[in-house]
């Protein structure tokens, strides 16, 4: 009995030695050459390999940080500022300061606001929809909902809401890789300057029509009238194809523009509760 | 004998209910918009400005460059504005928009029917006419006829095709029209052969129209090298690639054109349009519409001038029916459906199809069964379960080496489907993701 | 005018066939090799359907509403499909228990953890009669002796089917001729007055019903033609070498699972090639394994393998094996 048992550790023992000296010369000969900081770098990226970055996956970015001389260019907006001061501190180098985004819908034709005007039942896909109509709506700008940008964000940070027809965008989760961005054919998603308690003020419209046939198709579209440009005290405001754009990166968030705007086409998110002036345009509070 | 082509090919429904109604002219508008984009290539450029006014037949925007068309004011009166206005394509596009006073046509214009048929023009002139006169193929392509008929170097061309198969359900204007204005057609064929400089010439007709095929035979005696050929009724025997292998064998080579096998192919339109142009200096201004529909009261072929809108060509149909829930400018099975009826008609407008509620909505989608039956009707030989599915998962790098790009969205694979999945959808967006991904790759 | 009208891409127009259409049609083609089964096999057969195609059934609604939690579809067929093909796969005698356990392997197991309808690789009906095959030898290999309304449910006089017979005459050394003296003559079993499983016995019936199909277009000639060519091909050869070890084609041809198998198995849709070329070499290599299995096997039948072996060898037939696409080879007139 004992003879089997040691037989068997003996042969067990010598298979294990023999296997391990031909992996050793295997991995010494296929051995790749590589610099190990790269591993060093992947390890503190997010591990999403969702190409917000522009590359291919994380390690991907890794290797063209530990190669390019600088950070230009190369950036996670995953991670955002504080992986890539790690990052920065592996390869020994200063981080470039990048703001903080968060991607924002550029349209506020709900049911109520944009009357439909036919009723679409091809293929649920905005890149199909949009080649085929302007919409279904009076609008050729507007949402089409049927939800690409849902569907390409990776972070699970939006979803499609029933009632108004539109995207909903979960600052909290939003990590601005741009995937919706990219996603959606008409433009319609922006990624604007993240501020403090998530408020945003932008112009909810992408109508290029002039003010007439615009106010027409969407209780809520920018007639570009310009009235916004004129108020605002930063010139943070532009006016170009009958809509204006507001920059984000310039914005103060004094909101002057908000109660300006006679149709409600601008919004404002997450700001405290404003007295309401009497005989004014109501002012759409969006919560 | 009936020829047809080998592989794939449905058959729906003819439902040809204007097939005996004889072509009505449609009373004049009381406006009418004119795209300066009706046509394959560059839009053209306005020539006229807002309050001109403008005689029927002169020109109103200028081609631009060679891939490109005139456009020809269709009615006289006042230009009322020159803006963009939502038309057939679903947007808006650039439009002149006029408003009708009488019917005063340019004096250069010969207006009469008698029937010319000696040919006193060169290639070259007969190819410039039909450029000045904005001609494009009527079959729905609006391809620069002017352009199809010149034969680029290293290229040779031996035989015409007319395409009066008119396959699509529903539709009869070309029907029609080679019954009443067949000699014109053939002298227009005869035209186009002179420009082209071939001797022989097929006429390709369905068996579902005897009349036609019969008429054209006896008329063709008169008319050397031309021939008609009947051919068995099967949809897209109308598509060019098919009608060329059915009338001759040849097959075009997947991503050439009829050219790579000595073939040019115009519609029966355009090949009045040519006779019109080249004879009677008409340029491309009306062109006749089949307006049909199981609920529309008075159906009809009617020769309409572009830029009606499409409202009128209904309410001349007897008006919009009740249960109408879908509108289709074209045929069912490739046209476009309408969000509106105030659109103008342009010079692809085939026909326009009213369809009753009940037959508007898709049926629901259920999962892909695998019954192999979009690839068996495929005349393009293609796998239409795996090109939706790549270009539903954006695999664009399957999808072109499955050779996407050879589809013609005739629609027969998602007309067959029994699980009534939006077949067509996805292959047309993978198409057009394919053709860019090319063309950025040829660029970079 | 106040409508809204309709916009989608085209085309505007669908055909009349949809997926029920299609699978109630299998269901039709199928009535005349039911009401053939329940004639030999009597109360038995009528059991062992009713249970088999209602657990089906009920397998596909409690796994899709409770626990993928998606809408069910039983309302398009396929299980119903299912139920009746794998009732006409086993013995009219089998337990109800056993019965409810090969529809939960074949719509829980086979269908559904793939994806449901058109995801699954495996015929359904087959993975759960093989399954039972293995799982209850005794059960699944004790065939009623078709006499009718006598023919008891759980009390059946239980035989050996035709091909058991050669099987094990053929072990023992017998010359064919003295084992086909002891099976029905060939228009008895063109008729069904064998024993076997319920919806095999008659090839009568399943022709018509197999006659039915290729009528309504629901299934293309390919397939059973091939099997059924390829089979007779084979078994002819190694007839013609030696009639004392092999028995004649016919007698293959209307024996065991094979008729029901080639008509309607192997046509499943979802487990077999998408191109006629394809359907082509599929059916040769059911054929050639149903043959070998048959032959040198250690079971007497192998149709239900040999489709088997052959839905693993489909994916890559699908991607080897392209329809020809126009304008590859150019022709000029």
């Amino acid at each position: 009995m004992s003879s089997i048992v040691l037989l068997t550790v003996i042969m067990l023992s010598l298979l294990g030695l023999a296997s391990a000296v031909i992996l050793y010369f295997v991995a010494q000969k296929f051995k790749v050459v590589e610099d190990p900081r790269i591993d060093l770098v992947t390890e503190v990226l997010p591990g999403a390999n969702c190409a917000g970055c522009g590359y291919t996956g994380c390690r991907a970015l890794a290797e063209m940080l530990v190669k390019s001389e600088s950070f230009e260019g190369l950036n996670c907006p995953v991670g955002g500022g504080e992986t890539m001061i790690k990052v920065a501190d592996i390869l020994g180098r200063k981080a470039l300061a990048v703001e903080p985004k968060v991607a924002v819908l550029r349209c506020n034709g709900t049911p109520e606001n944009c009357t439909r005007t036919s009723f679409y039942d091809g293929a649920t896909n905005c890149r199909v929809a949009h080649a085929l109509y302007g919409g279904n709506t009076g609008c050729q700008y507007g949402c089409l909902g049927c939800g690409d940008c849902v569907i390409a964000c990776k972070f699970d940070a939006m979803y499609m809401d029933p009632l108004t027809q539109l995207p909903v965008i979960i600052d909290e989760k939003c990590v601005s890789c741009g995937a919706c961005v990219k996603a959606c054919p008409r433009n319609l998603i922006e990624l604007r300057k993240r501020n403090k308690k998530d408020r945003k003020i932008y112009v909810s419209c992408m109508n290029k029509d002039k003010g007439g046939p615009a106010r027409k198709a969407c209780k809520v579209a920018c007639i570009g009238c310009g009235k916004c440009v004129k108020i605002c005290p930063y010139e943070a405001i532009t006016m170009a194809d009958n809509l204006a754009f507001i920059d984000s990166f310039k914005c103060k968030l004094c909101r002057k523009c908000v109660s300006e705007c006679p149709t409600a086409a601008i919004l404002e998110f997450n700001f405290p509760v404003k007295e309401e002036k009497p005989a004014e345009p109501a002012i759409t509070e969006a919560v | 004998m009936f020829k047809t082509f080998p592989k794939g090919g449905i058959h729906p429904p003819e439902n040809k209910l204007t097939a005996d109604k004889p072509i009505v002219v449609l009373p004049l508008p009381a406006q009418v918009t004119v795209p300066v984009s009706q046509h394959i290539g560059a839009p053209a450029t306005t020539v006229v400005e807002k309050g001109a006014a403008v005689k029927t037949g002169q020109v109103i925007a200028q081609a631009k460059g060679f891939v490109s068309a005139n456009i020809h004011s269709p009615v006289s009166g006042k230009v009322n504005k020159i803006e963009p206005v939502t038309d057939t394509t679903g947007y808006k596009q650039m439009s002149v928009v006029i408003d009708v006073e009488g019917d005063e046509w340019v004096d250069t214009i010969d207006r009469s029917s008698i029937l010319v048929k000696e040919i006193t023009m060169t290639r070259e002139q007969i190819i410039e006419r039909c450029q000045q006169c904005g001609l494009v193929g009527l079959g729905g392509a609006t391809f620069p006829t002017h352009i199809k008929l010149t034969v680029p170097a290293g290229k040779k061309c031996d035989l015409i095709i007319i395409n009066g198969v008119e396959c699509e359900p529903y539709l009869t204007a070309d029907h029609r029209l080679m019954l009443e204005k067949g000699a014109e057609v053939l002298a227009g064929t005869t035209i186009i052969m002179k420009a082209l400089g071939v001797e022989k010439a097929i006429i390709g007709i369905e068996a579902n129209k005897p009349d036609a095929i019969n008429h054209l035979t006896a008329l063709s005696k008169d008319f050397e090298g031309v021939t008609v050929q009947p051919l068995k009724v099967k949809y897209p025997q109308g598509g060019e690639k098919q009608l060329i292998k059915s009338c001759t064998g040849r097959e075009v080579p997947s991503g050439g054109l009829p050219l790579d096998v000595g073939v040019v192919v115009q519609n029966v339109g355009t090949a009045f349009a040519v006779y019109e142009a080249v004879q009677k200096n008409k340029p491309l201004i009306e062109r006749v519409v089949t307006v049909t529909g199981k609920s529309v009261s008075n159906p009809g072929n009617f020769l309409v001038r572009i830029g009606t809108p499409v409202s009128s060509l209904i309410e001349a149909a007897g008006g919009m029916p009740e249960d109408t829930g879908k509108v289709v400018n074209g045929g069912p099975m490739m046209g476009k459906a309408l969000a509106m009826t105030d659109v103008p008609v342009t010079k692809g407008t085939s026909g326009i199809i009213l369809f009753p509620a009940d037959e508007a909505r898709r049926s629901e989608v259920l999962p892909c069964i695998r019954c192999g039956k979009c690839s068996t009707v495929c005349a393009m030989g293609l796998e239409p379960y795996l090109l939706a599915a790549a270009s539903e998962k954006a695999m664009w790098e399957k999808a072109e080496k499955e050779k996407i790009t050879d589809c013609m969205e005739c629609g027969a694979c998602a007309y067959t489907c029994p699980a009534k999945r939006p077949l067509l959808d996805y292959i047309r967006l993978g198409k057009t993701t394919v053709m860019r991904m090319a063309r950025e790759r040829i660029t970079k | 005018m106040n409508n809204i009208l309709n916009v989608s891409p085209s085309p505007h127009q669908q055909s009349p066939e949809t997926t029920r259409k299609l699978m109630y049609g299998v269901v039709i083609a199928l009535l005349p090799a039911l009401a053939a089964s329940i004639y030999y096999f009597g109360i038995g057969a009528i059991i062992v359907t009713l249970t088999s195609v209602l657990s089906c059934v009920a397998v596909e609604y409690l796994i899709q509403k409770f626990i993928l939690k998606v809408k069910p579809s039983i309302s398009d067929g396929s299980a119903v499909v299912t139920g009746l093909l794998l009732a006409f796969n086993v013995p009219s005698n089998l337990p109800v228990h056993i019965i409810v356990i090969g529809a939960i392997i074949a719509i829980g197991v086979a269908k559904m953890t793939f994806g449901g309808l058109g995801n699954n690789p495996f015929n359904p009906a087959l993975v759960g009669r093989v399954f039972l095959l293995i799982s209850f030898p005794v059960q699944m290999t004790s065939w009623p002796v078709p006499t009718g309304f006598k023919t008891g449910y759980a009390d059946a006089v239980t035989g050996a089917t035709p091909l058991g017979l050669l099987s094990e005459g053929v072990k023992n050394g017998d010359a064919v001729s003295a084992i086909m003296e002891k099976i029905p003559s060939h228009m008895q079993l063109f008729y069904g007055q064998m024993g076997g499983s319920m919806g095999e016995v008659a090839a009568l019936a399943l022709i018509i019903g197999g006659i039915y199909l290729l009528w309504k277009k629901i299934i293309t000639w390919h397939i059973p033609v091939t099997v059924l060519f390829t089979v007779a091909l084979f078994t002819g050869i190694l007839w013609l070498v030696d009639p004392t070890k092999f028995a004649d084609p016919l007698f293959h041809l209307l024996t065991g699972g094979l008729m029901l198998g080639a008509i309607y198995m192997a046509t499943d849709y979802v487990t077999s090639p998408m191109t006629h070329k394809g359907m082509i070499i599929y059916g040769i290599g059911i054929g050639v394994i149903t043959v070998l299995i048959r032959t040198w096997g250690a079971y007497p039948e192998g149709v239900s393998f040999a489709i088997l072996i052959m839905n693993a060898f489909v994916p890559l037939l699908n991607m080897y094996i392209k329809p020809r696409r126009f304008g590859r080879e150019v022709k000029h007139g």
